[in-house]
């Protein structure tokens, strides 16, 4: 049997990842034909790299059908629930940096804060009858920080993409995105909350706890981690790899 | 198949039932899927993550049902003569998402009182009501007042707005302190409301937003203008005093039996006379429900009972628990939530009061006799 590593199966995330390991001595490499989303490890038996889009591999490690994986903390955070049970953070990787921020209007001078934004809300709902709209797709992450700073009368829409123009498209009021120049913000007439950083987002390299490894791939396991210069899992007795 | 402790969670919810009929309810029912829009206008946001939420290609967003008081609210404003008395049993629907082994579905049996005439006698049925029916399981009844603490809101010797704010987060006991400390003058003014304050002076609102940028969005220049001038006023008025913020926070902390909190209250209301008509409404309360056999000497009263349930309750609040039973949730509980009617009936206000049985808790606490 064989050990799962999960990588992005495109883009600059999968360029980084496998510079990252590169960097450690271990080279990934993906099967003859590039089309195919599968890979090994160069100089290693028993690893097997599944190219998967980043947005999944969260959910692939919560259910342990991958031992290992590289995905942004944001996703792991926003898509596995309860994730410190459940999967463990390795190490941080360096690269693919963004922070998931609360953004209102420039020309909003009375909001600063979340504090604001929380006025803000209640004064537009009762002069326009419906909660603020804040558009997103990391919908846990903004309601979970929403709540624990005790903003309300608002509501979340779904934004899959472009979430700065709705804004100007009047689908919503405010945004909660991903930024890492805030250029976009920019050229969208929109401004970051003193304190309305959510979360400082990077790739990690990521292990499931859920994922039961045989004596033979927890050897395997040991080896990889070792070559990548990272501690070993303390995780449980029996869930451990 | 019926498991023994499915057979007697059945059996409990009929007795139930039909105690409820027998008290005079009209049996209704309610569709298990339910529009989402209006259960997230009135209960924000936080009802996705505590309700299972579906989509219907159609339709739109859907609901399972997370408790039977807003459909049967709904109906009641259709076709509903008052006084009405409803009762209802079924299944609801609550996302657990840290408790693996809580419920995601379970059985509620309820009861909700329309009565406008007298509020007190209307409270006092229903809490005697469930105090019957649930009175040879030795519970600990427990009540509060939501109305209480919204009049010493409304009592305090401040602006409007930060009235409103406060009651506004009543239910968010952080957030109402931060808030208080703010009003009280125990914590600074932020470094930007001060810079927007002082700009503020000494340009037109509209200037200082034309000259941030480009406007976007729905959120007007005169809404900002509003606000800002809110700020304004707040900056002028002097802080709520240290005294009237003590005695808020006397009247948040009381804990005592019934009759000891409304003495204790009724002697805070010297310094806070708009107190005292909800006190009058607390004492009538009491009265109709000692005239209904209640023992209110050994009734607790807790100020803050209700504040960490979802904005719902604005009146008396109750709950009954199983003291030796940590493990099992709230046995019942109930209240009047007339500002709920309100909000679904567009300003048609329908005082209203009852409360829901979990019958599984109640099988659960028998079967360990």
């Amino acid at each position: 049997m064989t050990i799962k590593l999960g990588i992005p199966s495109k883009g600059r995330l999968q360029d980084k990842t496998f510079e990252w390991f590169q960097a450690r001595g271990v080279t990934l490499q993906r099967s003859d034909s590039t089309r195919e989303y599968a890979g090994s490890v160069k100089g290693m038996e028993g690893i097997d790299l599944v190219l998967l889009s980043a947005g999944e591999i969260p959910q692939e490690l919560a259910a342990g059908r991958i031992h290992l994986g590289v995905t942004g903390t944001d996703l792991i955070h926003e898509r596995i629930v309860r994730w410190q049970d459940r999967v463990e953070i390795l190490g941080l990787m360096g690269f693919g940096h963004a922070d998931l921020v609360v953004a209102v209007p420039k020309t909003w001078v009375d909001v600063e804060t979340l504090d604001d934004l929380d006025a803000a809300a209640a004064q537009f709902r009762a002069r326009h009858g419906f909660r603020l709209r804040i558009a997103t797709k990391y919908h846990n992450l903004v309601r979970d920080f929403l709540r624990a700073h005790g903003v309300a009368d608002y509501q979340l829409v779904d934004s899959q993409g472009a979430t700065e123009g709705t804004v100007k498209n009047l689908t919503a009021e405010a945004i909660a995105d991903i930024t890492s120049t805030g250029d976009t913000l920019e050229a969208n007439h929109l401004k970051v909350l003193s304190d309305g950083l959510i979360h400082q987002s990077q790739a990690a390299l990521v292990a499931s706890v859920s994922a039961e490894p045989s004596t033979a791939e927890r050897a395997t396991l040991t080896t990889l981690l070792d070559r990548l210069g990272l501690p070993m899992r303390t995780t449980s007795e029996g869930s451990a790899c | 198949m019926l498991t023994p402790s499915n057979a007697r969670t059945k059996s409990e919810a009929d007795r139930l039932f039909a105690a409820f009929v027998a008290a005079g309810a009209e049996p209704v029912e309610a569709a298990a899927l339910q529009p989402a829009e209006t259960l997230l206008d009135l209960y924000g946001e936080d009802i996705r993550a505590r309700a299972y939420v579906t989509h219907d290609p159609l339709v739109g967003e859907m609901m399972l049902r997370p408790d039977f008081t807003v459909p049967v609210v709904q109906m009641h404003m259709h076709n509903g003569a008052e006084p009405a008395r409803y009762t209802y049993q079924g299944p609801v629907w609550r996302k657990q998402p840290t408790e693996r082994d809580r419920a995601r579905e379970y059985l509620q049996v309820g009861f909700e009182l329309f009565d406008r005439s007298n509020p007190a006698k209307a409270d006092a049925e229903v809490f005697s009501l469930f105090s019957r029916v649930l009175q040879h399981l030795n519970l600990r009844a427990a009540s509060g007042d939501m109305g209480i603490l919204m009049a010493a809101i409304e009592g305090l010797d401040t602006m409007e707005q930060r009235k409103a704010a406060l009651k506004r987060h009543i239910w968010r006991p952080q957030r109402f302190r931060q808030l208080l400390d703010r009003f009280g003058g125990q914590s600074p003014v932020p470094d930007t409301r001060q810079a927007l304050l002082v700009a503020a002076e000494k340009t037109p609102v509209a200037d200082l937003c034309a000259a941030a940028g480009q406007h976007v969005g729905l959120r007007s220049i005169s809404d900002v203008s509003a606000r800002v001038a809110t700020l304004v006023d707040d900056a002028r008025t002097p802080p709520i005093s240290a005294e009237q913020v003590n005695l808020l926070e006397d009247i948040l902390n009381i804990r005592e039996k019934s009759p000891a909190a409304l003495a204790h209250l009724r002697a805070l209301a010297c310094d806070m006379p708009p107190l005292t008509p909800a006190l009058d409404k607390m004492e009538a309360r009491l009265d109709a429900m000692s005239a209904r056999q209640i023992d209110v000497d050994a009734l607790d009263f807790e100020a803050s009972y209700g504040r960490t349930t979802m904005e719902y309750y604005d009146g008396f609040v109750f709950g009954f628990f199983a003291e030796t039973r940590d493990d099992l949730p709230l046995i019942a509980s109930g209240g009047r939530y007339d500002a709920m009617t309100a909000v679904l009936g567009r300003g048609r206000s329908i005082p209203a009061v009852g409360g829901v049985i979990r019958p599984a808790a109640i099988a659960s606490l028998l079967e360990a006799l």
